[in-house]
């Protein structure tokens, strides 16, 4: 079947943003030291994480789908990342 | 000492929470259960294959008054290749009768148990995101939630699989990257009689796929394909050490397993109506950490138990019966007055005495089998090449069966005595 593009299945999906917050943040340096910034943009299904124009890692937390694979992968200290507040963040209608 | 605010609280209203809530509420206790979702369920994601007799000792109606979507009477596992496929079809009027597993999906499963969870009085509160664990001299005493503490006799810790609650307490390690996968699903909507037909399905009945090999390009895991009423679940489930070694696109592997030749038939034209992600706890009966503490005990995925057998993908009912463990254990040591990891220890002991912990040791090394990596590859194509050389009749002479599958052995990488290796040790483990 057609697998749309990952933003077109993105927008299937109901979110909650909070715009007051981002629940990621990143440590630059030591992302890209690790190697850590390429692991990220691979492996994370909602596409959270780019490469920016200035070669920082950028990060797209309103698409986040929550999985917390990216934590689960990332050297020790690069990555800081909790669940988005109480009520904010993808809503599952299906599951 | 002042009266605690609860009781007990839960942490998490997924299947584990819900029914740990509902069975403490029932036996008369105050419950508070702790939501970060804006409704049950809205944060929760399985492949959909529920083997619901655990809930029906719960909730006797289950089968007629939750929201199930089909009964699986059906299986098929699907050795996928990228030209070909190889598959076992299992159909059995007998899995229809019995009605043991059930397609459902999560958020109406789980706001329908926090309703249940309601009417047996429990306090259910969604749109909060717990932050920790309120800790006295290494004791849980409850939690905290932004600027507010709640207080209980006895936490229990239903956060799912990531469980910052019991890492950050230090009472969980981070699993390995081989203990976790990453599952990756679309839901696609199709109208139920054209599903049907499409499945050859009557009625309530519905089918499960199991597929392996190419639909995760080699990555160990595999793929699903499960019916609901007007709509399939289909993904895949990755495992993380593997995915991030061969530096694999995520995104690109999901998407090309999506237009696999194999899916077109069954999923043409469909809408894909949802996608989502979430981790599955892969490791069994060596994942599970120590589930009980000083006024906290862990159920469901946050004390990690979760069973793959490579055919079925078991985490729902585990979750179920480790709650309904816990919930008993928990209500005894509160009417005995004593919370300590010592007067919770029932939980453990009925735990490990129920199907969840039997099961967990039988399956004990079912995890390391299924990191032979050439599940995911070789072996697909070695089976389509002995069923090519079977069917394909073009006039050359034919050979016996045996000298058949030897040629194909030849032109495979692997050889005999692995594929002997692999069925000894799967034979073993399963
Ligand atoms: C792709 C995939 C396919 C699967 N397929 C199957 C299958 O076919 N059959 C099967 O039986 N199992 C399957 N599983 C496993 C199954 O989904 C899980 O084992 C099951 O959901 C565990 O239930 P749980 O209640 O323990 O955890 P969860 O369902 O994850 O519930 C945890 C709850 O806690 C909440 N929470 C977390 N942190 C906080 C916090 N800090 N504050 C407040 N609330 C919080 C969450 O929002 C959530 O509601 C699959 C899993 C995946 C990912
Ligand atoms: S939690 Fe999952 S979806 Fe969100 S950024 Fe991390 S990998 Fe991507």
């Amino acid at each position: 079947m057609n697998p749309l593009s990952l933003n077109q299945r993105l927008a299937s999906d109901r979110f909650l943003t909070d715009e007051s917050a981002s629940h990621i943040t990143v440590d630059q340096e030591l992302a890209r030291s690790t190697g850590t910034a390429e692991r990220l943009i691979a492996i994370c299904p909602a596409g959270v994480y780019s490469r920016a124009a200035d070669g920082s890692l950028a990060v797209e937390y309103a698409a986040c789908l929550e999985c917390g694979t990216c934590l689960a992968v990332a050297d020790p200290g690069t990555l800081t990342w909790h669940y988005p507040a109480g009520g904010h963040g993808v809503q599952f209608r299906e599951g | 000492m002042t009266e605690p605010d609860f009781d007990v609280i839960v942490v998490g209203a997924g299947l584990a929470g819900g029914v740990a809530a509902h069975q403490l509420a029932q036996a008369g206790l105050s419950v508070g259960l702790l939501e970060r979702g804006e409704s049950a369920g809205s944060k929760n994601l399985s492949g959909g294959v529920f083997y619901c007799r655990p809930m029906e000792q719960v909730f006797p109606d289950f089968l007629t008054q939750a929201p199930i979507e089909r009964r699986i009477d059906r299986n098929q596992v699907c050795f996928l290749n990228r030209d070909s496929w190889v598959a076992l079809d299992y159909a059995d009027q007998r899995l229809a009768t019995a009605g043991t597993a059930v397609t459902v999906l999560r958020a109406k499963l789980d706001a329908w148990l926090a309703e249940q969870c309601e009417a047996a009085g429990a306090v259910f509160m969604p749109g909060v995101r717990v932050d920790q664990l309120w800790l006295e001299q290494g004791r849980v005493v409850g939690v905290t939630a932004g600027s507010d503490q709640l207080s209980a006799r006895v936490v229990v810790a239903a956060d799912g699989v990531n469980s910052f609650l019991t890492r950050q307490a230090g009472l969980r390690q981070q699993p390995a990257l081989d203990q976790l996968a990453v599952g990756v699903k679309a839901v696609v909507a199709l109208p139920a009689a054209e599903l049907e037909t499409r499945f050859g399905l009557s009625g309530d009945s519905g089918q499960a796929f199991a597929l392996v090999g190419d639909c995760s390009e080699g990555i160990g895991g595999g793929g699903f394909l499960y019916t609901n009423r007007e709509s399939v679940s289909v993904g895949l489930v990755l495992r993380l050490d593997d995915l991030v070694r061969r530096g694999a696109r995520t995104v690109e592997v999901f998407e090309r397993f999506l237009a696999h030749p194999f899916l077109e038939r069954y999923l043409g034209e469909g809408q894909i109506i949802e996608y989502g992600c979430h981790l599955v706890n892969e490791g069994g009966l060596a994942m599970r950490g120590q589930i009980v503490h000083d006024g906290l005990v862990t159920v469901g995925d946050a004390a990690g138990l979760t069973l793959n057998t490579g055919l079925t993908v078991r985490g729902m009912d585990l979750a179920v019966g480790s709650a309904v463990a816990a919930a008993e254990a928990v209500a005894e040591a509160i009417a005995a007055g004593d919370c300590s990891q010592a007067g919770l220890a029932g939980y453990q002991t009925r735990l490990e005495a129920s199907f969840v912990g039997q099961d967990l040791k039988t399956y004990a090394r079912a995890p390391h089998f299924l990191e032979t990596p050439e599940l995911y590859g070789a072996y697909g194509q070695l089976l389509a090449d002995v069923m090519f050389s079977l069917f394909h009749l073009d006039t050359s002479p034919r050979q016996r069966f045996l000298a058949t599958a030897r040629q194909a052995l030849k032109a495979s990488p692997v050889n005999l005595s692995q594929v002997a290796r692999t069925a000894w040790r799967g034979v073993r483990s399963l």
